[in-house]
């Protein structure tokens, strides 16, 4: 039966099923895919918390959301246009995120009386058997019979048949999209190259999903989504936490220091250090530590000895780095500390994501302790502000926050990769003996920037002591002289502020410069702002998006840029910090939006207050 | 020519800081940092070289007083510095000072994996079986019944034994000695110093001010030959006021036996490389007013040649470049799969 092909601006399908149903591979096959026809995309994969949750249990569905377009993509979706779901607990678990009169691709075979008890949906309550999804298009597959019937002569155990179930997915919404097949069949081979057997299984089924949709007899429809017009060049996908694990390799590289990463491991920090073992060839020193103190200790004892140092958690594991931060402070050592956030406080929700750690970065500490902080804003900016807080704490010997969080660190989308000759130089010189006879060394004598110089241990006549004791002026000795006291905490404020001196001016990524309103974000609001605020102005709202990546020193004409706006707006995955430190700072009267559900704003959330405040 | 101009060698003197040194008069950490300053010179590594890490506590403040590199970090963590300092700069001398509460305490835990890992590191453990900066609490060295001032009725806290602890963590180099016999704790250092792996030494050390004589039966002449017994590699274990006593093992079971009645050659012959019997001897920590009290030993009580983890690491290092070749950061930028629009 032929059917009708329909051109569409953008698309959002998420992929549910059991987390055993290969469910992220699906997704990032048809992301990579999409990708290499030339639509820009963004995605987010939503996982258990459990590692292997009770199959067919709502704690078990694992989803994979892919937004693609043919025009710019910011965010992975506020609802989804097409869900596929592989059993009735996927279904249950997502179908909040299907719009209305969105598409329903249902595995029949996980609805049977066994995974509706799983689901906990009474047998006589089959969603495809009564009328609850009326008001979706619903399309019911038996994927599992179709795969084994494919797979009949294959002398595969039918449980080794069921793990191909995926690839007919895959194949069929590669029809319903007129995409080829050649990409997963390369990767089909890449990935069984020692299994051929499995080579030719996932291939056949692949092509049983995508002749599925040719000749079912059913009306069908297709759709096309044409390519985007991004800007040319060569591009490759990147999560969040792999561009943060290569801009720091890119900042050793870029400085001529050995990298070395003290950390534990938590979630969803980990995938950086799995991503640094793999660059040993790098002379990347990865160090997997006792515990969180001793990942950033560790990390301290690396940055005397002069290599780029790098300690990495998520918010638990920053709170007790709390006093070792304090001790890098006060001995002025380069030390980049990361701190991809999740749902806190405590425990809270390890896979979720949050922005709740800001005012942590801000002021966790004991004693004044200001520590610089920047916050990347989306998955492929993690490299750049890695990279960048790398520069910040070399030039400056001092610890420096890098924020990211759950949900751009497990995002991903294309990035058009830079050369290795097109970032800049990261200046390093350690100190060296130039004492006259009889001249004592200062460790803490301050250049123009109010940064100390490096001597690290093997230079001959620079031996001397650091600690986390006040210090001398200059000396470094032990000193608890009052008016010494309050001129340290002072010049290691002033130290920090500086560092405005030596990075860009806020910019506006939206509107004009002055207006009603201006929306303010920070982190990984900026695909939903962003999505938000250009809607707006297309509507004809007066409003402007301004994305602060430089959190402290700020920039030096934010306060200035905060005034030339009626109102200002700060949408936040938290209960209110950005806000707090603005209206404090700048004495503007912003309003705070704020959503606390482990969930990233959808752009339809944000736009509604812009049209609130901005009527 | 510079580079032929022969370096004079150095002094103690020249491991002395300008620094004030603020230890309380008749503190044990007087005579520790001397013999340290004293041997120095003589281990041929150039001062430069040389790093002392410590956390807080009394003891802590001696990286403050050796004209060294130095680091005087948080409470509990030289441990942990120490070894990110060793894994980025395996060439440098990296010794840490540490006290019972320091590394017993709230550096326990990384004090085992220092030892597990066996960063090649030495360790000085100034045990006064009391904290002393806070003014006199017990330590998790302390004898139970301790009576301090958070134990006014004696502490109920049983003390860890802490070389029976390190060994528990394999480690690799296990000694005991003490503030007192100069010449002891002397060659003990040497002897750590050459080691390759974590050197544990354990030092006595008095706090005179708030745990007067808490080894005084092992350092004072009048007591000092009943009450301890100087171990050394191939020689039977003997002691006593006129060396007139030995240890002999009964099965597993050591016993002291006078010489009179029993042959040199039929004693325990310590040897260093042996982990049972290391295991004994770290266990010899009978209160002298005890029963069947042993001598409490000192010296080397056990060595071990185990790869460093430094070394392994470098040696993955290498072993990565050789299989992939030195890492080309364009390729990284690159990843596996790429398009072109």
């Amino acid at each position: 039966m032929s059917a009708t092909t329909e051109i569409k601006k953008n698309v959002v399908i998420l992929f549910a099923g059991d987390s055993g149903d290969g469910i992220q591979l699906t997704g990032t096959q048809f992301s990579t895919t999409a990708a290499l026809y030339g639509n820009d995309i963004s995605t987010f994969p939503n996982f258990p918390a459990e590692i292997r949750a009770p199959q067919g249990t709502i704690a078990g569905v694992s989803g994979f959301q892919l937004h693609f377009g043919s025009e710019k993509i910011y965010t992975a979706g506020d609802a989804a246009d097409v869900l596929v779901v592989m059993n009735a607990a996927a279904l249950k678990a997502n179908l909040k995120q299907l719009k209305d009169g969105g598409i329903i691709i249902a595995n029949t075979d996980g609805f049977d009386a066994k995974n509706l008890k799983l689901a906990n949906i009474p047998a006589e309550q089959n969603p495809l058997k009564n009328s609850s999804l009326d008001k979706f298009k619903l399309f019911e597959i038996d994927v599992t019979k179709i795969t084994r019937n494919a797979l009949a002569d294959s002398g595969m155990g039918t449980k080794e048949m069921d793990r191909s179930k995926n690839m007919f997915v895959l194949g069929f919404i590669y029809w319903m999209y007129n995409r080829s097949l050649d990409n997963s069949i390369t990767f089909i081979k890449e990935q069984f190259k020692k299994r051929p057997e499995l080579i030719d299984a996932n291939i056949k089924v692949l092509k049983a999903g995508y002749n599925y949709g040719d000749t079912v007899e059913a009306p069908m429809q297709r759709f096309e989504v044409k390519p985007a017009p991004v800007e040319s060049g060569t591009y490759r996908s990147i999560m969040g936490n792999q561009a943060a694990a290569i801009g720091l390799v890119a900042a050793a590289q870029k400085s001529g220091l050995t990298l070395f990463y003290g950390t534990y491991p938590i979630t969803p920090a980990s995938d950086i250090l799995h991503e640094l073992a793999k660059n040993k060839n790098f002379g990347v020193k990865t160090f997997q530590a006792e515990d969180e103190i001793a990942a950033i200790t560790s990390s301290i004892g690396a940055a005397f000895g002069g290599a780029l140092a790098v300690t990495g958690s998520s918010g638990p594991g920053i709170a007790l780095k709390g006093e070792a931060i304090g001790l890098a402070l006060m001995m002025e050592l380069p030390l980049v500390i990361v701190n991809i956030q999740r749902g806190g406080p405590s425990t809270g929700l390890p896979t979720k994501t949050e922005q709740a750690d800001l005012m942590q970065a801000l002021h966790g500490r004991n004693g004044e302790a200001p520590v610089p902080i920047i916050a990347a804003y989306s998955p492929s900016d993690c490299f750049y502000s890695a990279f960048e807080a790398c520069r910040i704490a070399l030039e400056f010997m001092t610890p420096v926050f890098f924020l990211s969080d759950g949900y751009i660190a497990n995002g991903a989308e294309p990035w058009k990769f830079p050369a290795s000759k097109d970032l800049k130089e990261i200046k390093v010189q350690f100190a060296k003996n130039e004492l006259k006879e009889g001249e004592k060394y200062l460790p803490y004598k301050r250049d123009e920037k109010l940064s100390r110089p490096w001597a690290i241990p093997g230079t001959k006549g620079l031996e001397h002591r650091i600690g986390g004791i006040e210090k001398q002026h200059e000396t470094g000795n032990i000193s608890y002289d009052p008016e010494n006291h309050e001129f340290m905490v002072k010049l290691r404020q002033a130290k920090v502020d500086k560092i405005a001196d030596y990075i860009p001016l806020q910019t506006l990524d939206n509107g004009k410069a002055k207006g009603k309103l201006l929306v303010v974000g920070w982190g990984s609001t900026y695909g939903s702002i962003k999505t938000a605020v250009n809607e707006a102005i297309e509507e004809g709202y007066d409003v402007a998006h301004a994305h602060i990546k430089y959190l402290n020193p700020f920039p030096k004409n934010l306060g200035e840029m905060l005034k030339s706006y009626d109102k200002v707006l700060i949408p936040e995955i938290n209960n209110g910090q950005l806000v707090k430190v603005i209206r404090d700072k700048y004495f503007v009267d912003a309003e705070g939006l704020n959503k606390i559900q482990g969930l990233p704003f959808t752009s339809a959330e944000i736009k509604n207050k812009i049209k609130e405040l901005a009527k | 020519m510079e580079a032929n101009i022969l370096e004079p060698k150095l002094t103690a003197k020249d491991f002395v800081t300008d620094q004030e040194v603020r230890w309380c008069p008749g503190c044990g950490d007087y005579s520790i940092i001397k013999q340290v300053q004293t041997v120095m010179p003589d281990l041929g590594i150039p001062r430069e070289q040389i790093v002392f890490i410590s956390g807080i506590g009394c003891s802590s403040r001696f990286p403050y007083y050796m004209e060294t590199f130095g680091m005087h970090s948080i409470h509990g963590r030289a441990t942990a510095v120490a070894s990110g300092l060793k894994a980025s700069r395996p060439e440098l001398s990296v010794w840490i000072v540490t006290g019972d509460g320091d590394s017993l305490s709230i550096g326990g835990n990384h004090l085992i994996h220092l030892l597990r890992r066996n960063f090649n590191i030495n360790v000085l453990l100034f045990n006064n079986e009391i904290y002393g900066l806070t003014k006199g609490q017990y330590s998790p060295a302390s004898p139970m019944g301790s009576i301090t001032k958070s134990s006014p009725m004696g502490s109920v806290d049983h003390p860890f034994n802490p070389l029976a602890l390190c060994l528990g963590a394999d480690a690799t180099f296990v000694a005991r000695s003490m503030d007192r016999d100069p010449i002891h704790l002397r060659e003990v250092l040497k002897r750590a110093n050459a080691h390759n792996g974590t050197s544990m030494v354990e030092i006595y050390q008095n706090c005179n001010v708030f745990n007067d004589g808490a080894f005084e039966v092992f350092t004072e002449k009048a007591t000092k030959k009943i009450n301890t017994l100087m171990v050394e590699h191939g020689k039977p274990l003997i002691f006593g006021e006129n060396s007139d006593k030995g240890i002999k093992l009964d099965g597993f079971k050591p016993m002291v036996v006078n010489l009179s009645d029993v042959s040199a050659n039929d004693l325990w012959i310590h040897d260093e490389k042996d982990a049972v019997k290391a295991g004994m001897l770290v266990r010899f920590f009978d209160k002298p007013s005890s029963e069947h009290y042993l001598p409490r030993p000192f010296g080397v009580f056990y060595t071990e040649d185990r790869f460093c983890y430094e070394d392994a690491m470098m040696a993955q290092l290498q072993e990565a470049i050789s299989k992939k070749g030195k890492g080309d950061l364009d390729a990284l930028l690159k990843g596996n799969n790429t398009w072109t629009i």
